[in-house]
């Protein structure tokens, strides 16, 4: 009925005319606002900080400065919210300026005068972990932290994975070639088009109202808990439509500001809203690597061990880069099978931008690492490329590097994505080819899986309410941050209650007060769980219905069905009540009634999930694995070094397919966001660790006419665990994209290329030899 | 200080007179959303780099977070707000030319304005007026589908006489 149809989502006209708010479109007489004032070096001690000048300027209410606050952090708490003795990174905020208007607030952060000495910065994972290197945490030893990280005090790792499976040594002594491959990156951004903003007030019985861009509402009640001792009871979170996020706005940074700022001024309330600049550098960006891929196989291409080392640069805090590190870990090989792994997965602390999820969770760098090595494989082994992946595609049967055994229903089907992407791209015509003296076309193709490693308690919450119409609310703490989700959760509730989409209702904004919680809308886990818990409260409700109606039908519950608007007896339609008439419970003809309003509730948690044993990595990170087999095909200049992404492939298993105009825009936007990553995002630092290019005029994300056209595909095996057998598919487009599009140029422009991102001028000094230096 | 530099200003918008009193250094952005309410027009970087502010000046596309208000008195300003069922807006929702929906009401003002002004626009033209727009969400595969349509669909219809 409504699952598989390309349903329009249910904003859609709110965002088209204009109507759609986003957290800073609410404004109120009387709300205050503030402004961040920065620290204009990477690492330095802050000898004075004076806030006379600014306080007395017009409008001015309040200057909040970081002295007597809690350290934060999820993983580990190492990051107070605003910096006090030391700043850790350019652009860290070491105070809030509260004024009237955003002008006055603006022109007050100036006249706050801070004095640093420059401390040596550490501009990058490897330098950091040199002997001698400065150290960023003099106290890690003393950092408060959960059990499943290990930092490494007197250094500067925040946390490292290890994970163990076979025997090495063996691995490699079977091995007829072994290939070494390393890759780096630098951080980067999510750009996010709505930039990061917060609100909050206190109310005078000490109620907590939060208003924020966020994928993580129910995360900011509990954290303003851990740090500041509220009552959970009495914080309010609210989440309009979210403009962008990415993973950016998993964590939560500006929500703490604004309390601090609305405790200083009575509890009045207080915006912070991100400039461009500062969202792109002040807060979390996206992670950067160092890695290198050893990998050990037979001259007929099969793999027998895999040896990698991550280096995350993890940034000045660890927050989630140390999720991050470990999700790159549990999936270290991508989807192949490997008896024999060794992995060790180091989030490093950097005088750098902190870094937080960014869509993929750590998979497109795990892959861009491992891809890479799997081609220059081929190349030495004078190999089909796509011949060694197929060859090595992972099975159901095969474990994963954290020892997980697969099933048919938990691994999706690698091998017929690979031959899929094979038949699309016409692999066997050519994968290289001269047009004529100057321009070169060149495939290159990336395997790439993910699952999604969140807390092993992490649960969903659905209620439907009933309207007297007949119609149903759907009341979900998913946040829409564009994915559609609540839109496919509208038509699993259609689906499972036989009706007319078009009366499913969806409750878009998140009030943490009236809306079940739903951990984090990360992790490509909003359909599965989310709609997990739409079925339980779908179930929930028509056992109700079917309650009610048997009484007034005087049948057994058992022998009624709900649909097409009615209850009525299977053996006979044409007996039947009109849900309209029990919604609200019934009223018999003399005015007695039975019931009350339908409320379906369901909930849903993962099974079985474990932490990873610190020694071998051993456990079992995530419910399912997705796949997929893309690549990219590109045209080549030989002459200037510049290229043009004339096609982009993808094809994904996504169990089962909901809302097929979605899962493309889900797959077509994810490798779009992985293509502008790889071809021209990262930030470039100067020799002090300050960034150069915080704008989006010098920082500049992919724009209309430099797409390639995208031709995407879905294989349907299905997870049998989850609704209708969907798996999660608004990542898994990013993963292959920048393996691919380095494999294709290293093909093209016959040399390795292994650094992000691939702008011409890399190529150009790739092949002429790094001596050559940069222009 | 602040309170001698404001002034009142009477703006035509989405054809209504507004009057407001404003800063004179304030953009036409921050006058649309903080005094007239108008939010869909997006502050996305306050640079005239990302598009998100767009609007139309006298049927130009004008980034909002580039014009001073004072500059558009006498002239006429549309904004998403004031475009009633423009055949855009439909393509967009039928293409799924959009998913968070942040950068659609700049997107939407610009396509629309290339279609009234150059309903033969060719893929050069198509392109150098769309670039100054960044969605994040979706691939512009999706946008470029639903500016395409409309601009066939004009072009197969009869002329008004």
């Amino acid at each position: 009925m409504a699952v598989g149809k390309s349903i329009i989502r249910k904003e859609a006209w709110d965002k088209v005319t204009g109507r759609a708010k986003y957290t800073n479109d609410f404004k109120e007489q009387g709300m205050l606002h503030a402004v961040l004032v920065t620290s204009p070096y990477a690492h330095a001690r802050i000898l004075s900080l004076d806030a006379r000048r600014a306080l007395a300027a017009p409008g001015v209410h309040a200057v909040v400065t970081g002295e007597g606050l809690p350290l934060t952090g999820e993983d580990m708490r190492d990051r107070p919210p605003i910096a006090v003795d030391k700043v850790r990174y350019y652009g860290e905020v070491v105070a809030v300026v509260v004024a009237d208007t955003l002008a006055q607030a603006e022109q007050a952060a100036r006249l706050v005068r801070v004095v640093y000495e420059p401390l040596p910065a550490v501009g990058s994972p490897s330098e950091a972990l040199k002997e001698g290197a400065p150290l960023l945490h003099e106290h890690l030893d003393r950092y408060e932290k959960n059990k499943t990280t290990h930092p490494e005090p007197g250094t500067n790792v925040a946390h490292r994975t290890k994970i163990r499976k076979g025997n090495i040594e063996q691995g490699f002594a079977e091995s007829d070639v072994i290939v070494e491959t390393s890759v780096s990156f630098a951080p980067s951004d999510h750009i996010a088009m709505e930039t990061r903003c917060a609100t909050a007030e206190i109310w005078p019985d000490g109620t907590i109202h939060i208003s924020a861009s966020s994928q993580s509402p129910f995360m900011i009640k509990k954290l303003l808990h851990t740090y500041f001792g509220e009552e959970t009871g009495k914080i309010i979170v609210h989440t309009p439509l979210v403009g962008g996020a990415y993973g950016g706005k998993a964590p939560v940074q500006l929500e703490l500001l604004a309390y601090l700022a609305s405790k200083a001024v009575g509890g009045r309330k207080v915006s912070v809203w991100n400039s461009r600049e500062h969202d792109m550098i002040t807060s979390p960006v996206h992670i950067g690597l160092e890695a290198t891929v050893k990998i050990g196989a037979t001259k007929e291409g099969l793999f027998k061990a895999m040896e990698i080392l991550f280096l995350f640069d993890g940034g000045a805090y660890s927050d989630k880069a140390i999720d991050v590190s470990r999700a790159a870990a549990v999936d270290c090989t991508g989807p192949y099978h490997v008896e024999n792994v060794f992995c060790d997965s180091l989030c490093v602390y950097t005088n750098r931008p902190y870094a937080t999820p960014f869509r993929s969770f750590g998979h497109c760098e795990q892959a861009f690492a491992v891809e890479r090595a799997i081609d220059e494989l081929a190349r030495t082994l004078q190999l089909d490329p796509w011949e060694v992946r197929r060859k090595n595609a992972i099975l159901p049967g095969h474990t994963t590097p954290t020892q997980v055994r697969l099933t048919k229903s938990n691994v999706g089907n690698m091998p017929a994505c690979l031959d899929r992407l094979r038949e699309l791209m016409r692999w066997d015509e050519w994968q290289r080819v001269e047009l004529d003296a100057y321009t070169v076309r060149a495939k290159g193709i990336s395997g790439g899986w993910k699952t999604s490693t969140i807390d092993t308690d992490a649960s969903s919450g659905v209620i439907l309410t009933f309207n007297s119409d007949g119609s149903v609310n759907v009341i979900s703490g998913v946040v829409e941050i564009g994915t559609g989700t609540k839109t496919v959760l509208a038509q699993i509730v259609a689906e499972r209650l036989k009706m007319d989409v078009d009366d499913v209702h969806v409750k878009m904004d998140i009030d943490t007060q009236t809306t079940p919680e739903h951990w984090k809308t990360v992790a490509s886990r909003g359909t599965f769980m989310a709609g997990r818990a739409a079925l339980a409260a779908a179930d929930d409700a028509i056992r109700q219905l079917k309650d009610i109606a048997a009484c007034v039908l005087r049948a057994s519950p058992d022998d009624l069905e709900v649909g097409f608007g009615r209850v009525f007896l299977r053996d006979d339609p044409a007996i039947f009540l009109p849900i309209k008439d029990i919604a609200y419970g019934y009223k018999f003809p003399n005015g007695n009634a039975i019931g009350g309003q339908v409320i379906g509730r369901g909930h849903y948690i993962l099974r079985h999930l474990t932490p990873l044993d610190p020694e071998t990595g051993a456990g079992k990170p995530g419910p399912e694995w997705g796949v997929c087999a893309e690549g990219v095909e590109i045209e080549f200049n030989r002459r200037d070094y510049t290229y043009r992404i004339v096609k982009a492939y993808a094809v994904i298993d996504a169990g089962k397919v909901l809302n097929p105009k979605a899962a493309l825009g889900q797959a077509m936007g994810a490798m779009s966001m992985g293509l502008s990553f790889a071809s021209r995002e990262g930030f470039l630092f100067d020799k002090e660790q300050r960034v150069l290019n915080p704008q989006l005029r010098t920082y500049r994300p992919i724009r209309f006419g430099e797409h390639p056209e995208y031709i995407v595909e879905f294989v349907e095996t299905p997870q049998i665990d989850a609704p209708y057998g969907a798996r999660g598919i608004g990542e898994h487009g990013l993963i292959g994209m920048p393996a691919a599009l380095a494999n294709a140029l290293s093909l093209a422009a016959g040399v390795p290329l292994n650094e992000l991102p691939l702008v011409p001028e890399l190529i150009w000094r790739k092949q002429k030899g790094d001596s050559y230096g940069s222009v | 200080m602040e309170e001698t530099t404001k002034r009142e200003l009477v703006l035509h918008v989405n054809g209504e007179r507004r009057s407001i009193v404003a800063r004179q250094a304030e953009t036409l952005l921050f006058v649309l959303r903080d005094g007239l309410g108008l939010t869909g027009a997006k502050p996305g970087c306050l640079n005239g780099d990302c598009g998100a502010c767009t609007v139309l000046v006298d049927g130009t596309p004008i980034k909002s977070c580039m014009m001073l208000a004072i500059e558009t008195v006498g002239k006429e300003i549309t904004t998403i707000e004031g475009l009633d069922d423009a055949p855009i807006q439909h393509a967009f929702v039928r293409h799924f030319s959009f998913q968070c929906g942040y950068c659609t009401p700049g997107f939407i003002m610009n396509a629309h304005a290339l279609i009234e002004r150059h309903p033969n626009a060719d893929e050069a033209a198509i392109q150098e007026w769309l670039e100054s727009n960044i969605c994040r969400c979706t691939s512009y595969q999706e946008i470029e589908a639903a500016v395409k349509e409309v601009l066939e669909a004009k072009k197969a219809a009869p002329t008004d006489p």
